[in-house]
């Protein structure tokens, strides 16, 4: 199993002074400019430990937004790219429907790749609904937009020689030169983020990492269907390093440092979903025929967590939203859900979430490399073994 | 406004249009606005009584299917030009209602000598304040529950007109045909929101005679915006009509007949 150390570089200490949307509205006199240099460099710090301590970096991007002050993910991944020396580099997601320029982002991507001494990994998103109202990209057609980009991007990265044109539905280029190419030949690993199962068979046509955010119940479907689709397209069952989840995850010594840095992180639960309503699910983000099912069931919103009200700790860990426990709790919560989920072989880790501190966050990174991950590596090896058999 | 289905169907170069056509006498093509149309719609039950109406579902619309290479308002004109010739329509009324007054518009401005009269309904499709000024609120960044308030001055009819928003308990196809409509108003209308900054600079070229009418409480686009739109184009007259919102057609279907009446045969 790999460990992926993430954090939204979250402007927590506005929450509680903002009243309503935390996000696409929320006046920026909230994002004070001296606590935002302070924090993202605190931030910045953390992965330059977690990359000391053996994790690898993951990085995100969301804009207008106290939930996430990382306005480009390949911004923070070029400083990391200079500053750490071991870890890979994940940024999940570049959101190519949002961009204008793909070009440009298979230009960033391979000069991160070429700095990091090819430890870039290559995550391409649909992105958030609401990323819309800033992008100002159309919600409709957007999955037409997403797989155009994304083939650019590819033949970008991977084409050799001179230039050549491209001439699409969506984008139109005379002259594509990228320069430098990848360092990484024929290009970084991909990743692609779904939740349902269709989305699941075309990642494991084209063999990606296939990851998945909070997913809970909803993890096994997905999984299930990527191995089947796996084993059709490449003739072989899906090694366990192509599945990916993501939850908060906290480490404590006993049960009062647990409970601590529970209350801490808990509060990012709440405030994720604080969206506009008008922004959770513009037109054409989802197919008509989707819209049309959701409206019948009466279901008017994306639900962001799928948790109980006070949800216990149980229902927090069973529901993959967020593993929390001293060490030998969290490597049976963790293992658990990853046997529910059919095999999990990157955990994407929030590890700083809400107001936990610097030096919680370090510590709880530092136990857990320490006293959780060797162990955790030996089980998915074994788990692997099982899957590869399987066939 | 999309409950029931239109009855009759007819395709024109490759474009399969659901539409209705209903009454008899001088043809008057009637396009909808961007929430829909539907069979029993008063504004065409009226006006059937002396005209021959054809309303169709605008491509992506209803149950009008969308081509995948149809995905401008430009479009949809070429599409409703072919429907004219292909109907063998002259002397025609054009009347256009919001998102339909758009197209309207723009089919006015291509020059069809086949038009006699248009009438605008609250249209959109044009800018006219600066850049760091919006004419036409940002339908977009709104939820379906804000419909009624927004586009009707009485939230209570709104919600008659758009079956209480009881999607649980409609039929399908009703279902199925809102969550169409809004998707095709978002491809067509998404940015610049809802209109086309070259139209302005072309409503001097609408030759037939043209009456604006406008609902004095829309909430969308403001009167005073219709008073614009109707001055960009050469002699049109201006109207107000009160106790009307952007949708006040379904409103005030009477005073809004009556006055498209009285100005036909003007």
């Amino acid at each position: 199993m790999e460990f992926w150390h993430f954090s939204e570089q979250s402007m927590h200490p506005a929450w509680d002074k903002i009243d309503g949307p935390t996000k696409v509205l929320v006046d920026n006199r909230f994002c004070d400019p001296e606590v935002a240099h302070q924090l993202y460099n605190r931030y910045l710090d953390e992965w330059v430990i977690a990359d000391k301590l053996g994790y690898n970096i993951f990085v995100n991007e969301h804009h207008a937004s106290a939930n996430c002050m990382s306005a480009s993910c390949l911004l923070t991944l070029a400083i990391l790219a200079r500053q750490t020396e071991r870890a890979r580099l994940l940024c999940l997601g570049v959101p190519i429907t949002n961009r204008t320029d793909p070009y440009r982002v298979a230009e960033e991507l391979a000069m991160i790749d070429v700095i990091s001494g090819g430890r870039l990994e290559i995550g391409l998103v649909k992105a958030s609904p609401f990323e819309l109202a800033m992008s100002n990209q159309s919600p409709a057609r957007i999955m037409d937009r997403y797989w155009e980009a994304h083939d650019f991007v590819v033949k970008a990265l991977t084409h050799k020689g001179g230039p050549f044109s491209w001439e699409g539905r969506f984008y139109n280029y005379r002259n594509v030169n990228v320069w430098p190419r990848p360092m990484q030949q024929p290009m970084p690993p991909m990743w692609i983020t779904a939740s349902g199962a269709s989305t699941g068979r075309r990642i494991a046509q084209l063999g990606y990492v296939c990851a998945t955010f909070f997913n809970g119940a909803g993890t096994r479907p997905l999984f299930d269907a990527y191995k089947d689709e796996f084993l059709k397209t490449h003739g072989r069952p899906a090694p366990i390093d192509r599945f990916a989840y993501l939850a908060i995850s906290v480490c404590g010594r006993n049960e009062k440092e647990v409970s601590e840095r529970i209350a801490k992180m808990k509060p990012y639960l709440d405030v994720q979903p604080r969206t506009p309503k008008g922004w959770t699910n513009p037109p054409g983000y989802e197919t008509s025929e989707l819209n049309a099912m959701a409206l019948k069931k009466g279901v008017k919103g994306r639900i962001n967590f799928g948790l109980p009200p006070n949800p216990t700790r149980k229902d927090m860990a069973d529901g993959g939203i967020m593993f929390a426990g001293t060490p030998d709790e969290l490597y049976d919560q963790i293992t658990s859900f990853s046997d529910r989920a059919g095999g999990v072989g990157h955990l994407l880790m929030l590890g700083q979430a809400g107001y936990l501190s610097h030096e919680e966050t370090v510590d709880s990174m530092t136990l857990f490399a320490n006293e959780v991950a060797p162990r955790l590596r030996e089980y998915a090896r074994s788990k692997n073994a099982e899957l590869t058999a399987a066939a | 406004m999309f409950i029931s289905p239109l009855p009759d169907r007819r395709t024109v170069a490759g474009a399969e249009l659901e539409l209705l056509i209903k009454g008899e006498g001088q043809p008057l093509l009637l396009l909808h606005a961007g929430h829909g149309i539907e069979e029993r719609d008063p504004l065409i039950e009226r006006l059937s009584k002396h005209y021959k109406v054809i309303a169709p579902s605008h491509p992506g619309f209803g149950n009008s299917p969308r081509p995948d290479e149809i995905d401008t308002v430009d479009d949809i004109v070429y599409v409703y030009l072919d429907l004219i010739e292909d109907l063998g329509l002259t002397d025609i009324v054009l009347v256009g209602i919001s998102f339909g007054g758009w197209i309207a518009a723009e089919l006015a401005i291509k020059g069809s000598g086949r038009f006699s009269k248009m009438v605008l309904i609250d249209p959109v499709g044009v800018k006219f304040g600066d850049r760091e000024t919006r004419d036409i609120f940002d339908i977009y960044s709104t939820t379906i529950d804000d419909i009624p308030g927004l586009f009707f001055a009485d939230r209570e009819k709104g919600m008659t007109a758009l079956g209480q928003l009881d999607f649980q308990n409609m039929d399908e196809d009703a279902v199925a045909r809102f969550a169409r409509n809004r998707e095709a108003l978002l491809l067509y209308g998404w940015s610049p929101t809802l209109y086309n900054p070259k139209l302005k600079g072309r409503l001097h070229r609408i030759k037939v005679p043209t009456l604006v009418l406008w609902g004095a409480d829309d909430s969308v686009v403001s009167a005073e915006y219709g008073r614009k739109y109707a001055d960009a184009i050469p002699g049109a007259q201006f109207e107000v009509i009160e106790k009307a919102g952007h949708y006040g057609y379904l409103e005030q279907p009477a005073a809004f007949a009556d006055k498209i009446e009285t100005f036909l045969k003007s």
